[in-house]
């Protein structure tokens, strides 16, 4: 947690970990891993270990909460106490809060809510163990979730943050860009036929150019595509079990 | 159910008139409200400001007090935002805990300020690792026409720049003016399909929450950005909303300075 700054965050081209500049951390997808829930999604994204859950649609509790034109979307964004360094207080704290805000929205514009009125759909994530980024690593494992849970969707939430780091954009950033980079932004976009079609979340803090805002979004773009594949991947393994027999290859991408 | 008739037949307006290319209030779609700045409204605080924008007001006030620093950052002072959204403000306002809404308009407003680095942090330091200025930036919304957002940001830079580090009143020496440098300026737009209206009233916002705000710095950066609502952004718009939201920013920059 109180890790100094890193003199230099690119070394002959290479981050702190050894990556490029446009190169993600390993990610482990693994869909339907929870009994219980209507559909689950255990993620690994770099040290980011989360799990996601989805219920519904269900009724919703309390009542006057429902809406007769359409389902409503709930979005948990937790972090377990042991998941960082310092151990964090239970329960929902402000970012917790702005963060379940922004991912609840993402997943209203891409969820086709108004097949199930007057009912729930019910997405938790917990964080389990947390680097950086892990807002993104939950709205990707929240995703493959619901299309394990069978949720109708009009396409696939992939998410993907860009920070910038000795004047150097770079995708997805680890703890140590994270917290001592020069800005930060994730996104997540809606990911139809293939194609990234939209953008459904975007925040951002730190400073950067209008150039660089444009360059940044290249970039988690071409990102965003490759988790894509991954999830997709996941999908199929547990689904359609004789077109992919072995995990293929990226069990320790 | 009155105001959900309303809701709806002020969409139906909102969403017509687009269709000409026209604004109920007949503003342009890059125009803002009136804006209208008071500084010093409290003389309790240590700075404060009004905002209006059309008839959207907000009252920032700024406290300060002495403090421990964050241990990693020792030799820095503390900002602190917080945003209630009382229940006189509005009819849809509940007393209570900030709810979603209130964490994220003080959340938006501060990541603005902070990276902006529009107050120099280590100019609040007294004691290295023991003693800090802690900074208060309390948004409180007196009245929501829409767009409370900008109004607060911009009532919160104002208030800063109005503040007087209270030294005497805890016994280290002259009161000085809080060292405030730069001066991020939010810029929110409704996004509806392929149009945005910046600094949307309450009654456009009918259309439903989808908002974009954009915070920059009197360099022209983008300091902060958050998409706000459920619905789906479309990455050419986005440069035009930023390119739209700094125009607007400069001005109201400019505005500030003169007061």
């Amino acid at each position: 947690m109180l890790a100094s700054k890193p003199d230099r965050f690119i070394i002959n081209g290479k981050r702190l970990d050894g990556r490029t500049f446009d190169q993600l951390r390993p990610i482990k997808i693994e869909a339907n891993v929870l009994k219980r829930a209507d559909g689950s999604c255990f993620l690994e994204m770099g040290k980011n270990k989360v799990v996601a859950a989805v219920y519904g649609p269900r009724e919703v509790h309390p009542r006057h909460l429902q809406d007769p034109s359409k389902a409503i979307i709930r979005y948990r964004y937790n972090m377990a106490p042991f998941s960082v360094e310092e151990r964090k207080r239970p329960g929902p704290d402000r970012r917790s809060i702005e963060i379940s805000k922004v991912s609840k929205e993402a997943f209203e514009s891409v969820i086709m809510k108004e097949l199930f009125p007057r009912s729930a759909i019910d997405i938790f994530v917990e964080v389990l163990q947390a680097d950086a980024g892990s807002r993104t690593a939950c709205l990707n494992a929240a995703s493959v979730a619901l299309v394990d849970a069978g949720v109708p969707m009009r396409g696939m939430i992939t998410s993907v943050a860009v920070a910038k780091v000795d004047g150097v954009l770079v995708l997805d950033p680890m703890k140590e860009e994270d917290n001592f980079g020069e800005a930060d932004l994730p996104f997540a976009f809606l990911i139809r036929n293939g194609r990234i079609e939209s953008i459904v979340l975007l925040q951002m803090d730190g400073c950067i150019t209008r150039d660089e805002l444009k360059q940044a979004l290249r970039l988690a773009k071409k990102g965003a595509m490759e988790i894509y594949k991954l999830q997709r991947e996941a999908i199929l393994r547990k689904y359609i079990l004789e077109e992919i027999d072995e995990p293929s290859g990226d069990e320790n991408a | 159910m009155p105001e959900d008739i309303l809701v709806d037949i002020k969409r139906d307006y909102v969403l017509s008139k687009l269709k000409d290319e026209e604004r109920i209030d007949g503003r342009a779609f890059d125009e803002f409200r009136k804006i209208e700045i008071e500084l010093g409204v409290i003389k309790k605080a240590e700075g404060s400001a009004l905002v209006k924008l059309g008839n959207t007001q907000v009252v920032v006030g700024i406290k300060m007090q002495v403090g421990e620093p964050f241990p990693d950052v020792p030799d820095k002072g503390v900002i602190i935002t917080n945003a209630e959204l009382v229940p006189l403000a509005s009819p849809i306002f509940e007393p209570g805990p900030p709810d979603e809404n209130a964490i994220e308009l003080a959340r938006v407003v501060d990541r603005g300020i902070r990276h902006s680095e529009a107050v120099d942090l280590s100019e609040l330091c007294i004691e290295e690792g023991s003693k800090v200025w802690l900074v208060f930036i309390d948004i409180h919304a007196l009245d929501d026409d829409g767009n409370l957002l900008d109004a607060s940001g911009l009532a919160a830079i104002a208030a800063l720049l109005d503040a007087k580090v209270p030294a005497e009143k805890f016994g280290l020496g002259e009161d000085y003016k809080l060292p405030v440098n730069n001066l991020p300026i939010p810029v929110t737009s409704l996004v509806i399909d392929d149009k945005f209206l910046i600094d949307p009233s309450r009654d456009e916002m009918s259309v439903g929450n989808r908002t974009l705000t954009i915070t920059s710095d009197k360099d022209d950066n983008i300091v902060a950005m958050q998409k706000s609502g459920g619905y789906l952004l479309d990455e050419e718009l986005l440069e035009e909303i930023v390119e739209a939201s700094i125009k607007n920013a400069r001005k109201i920059r400019q505005m500030l300075r003169n007061i």
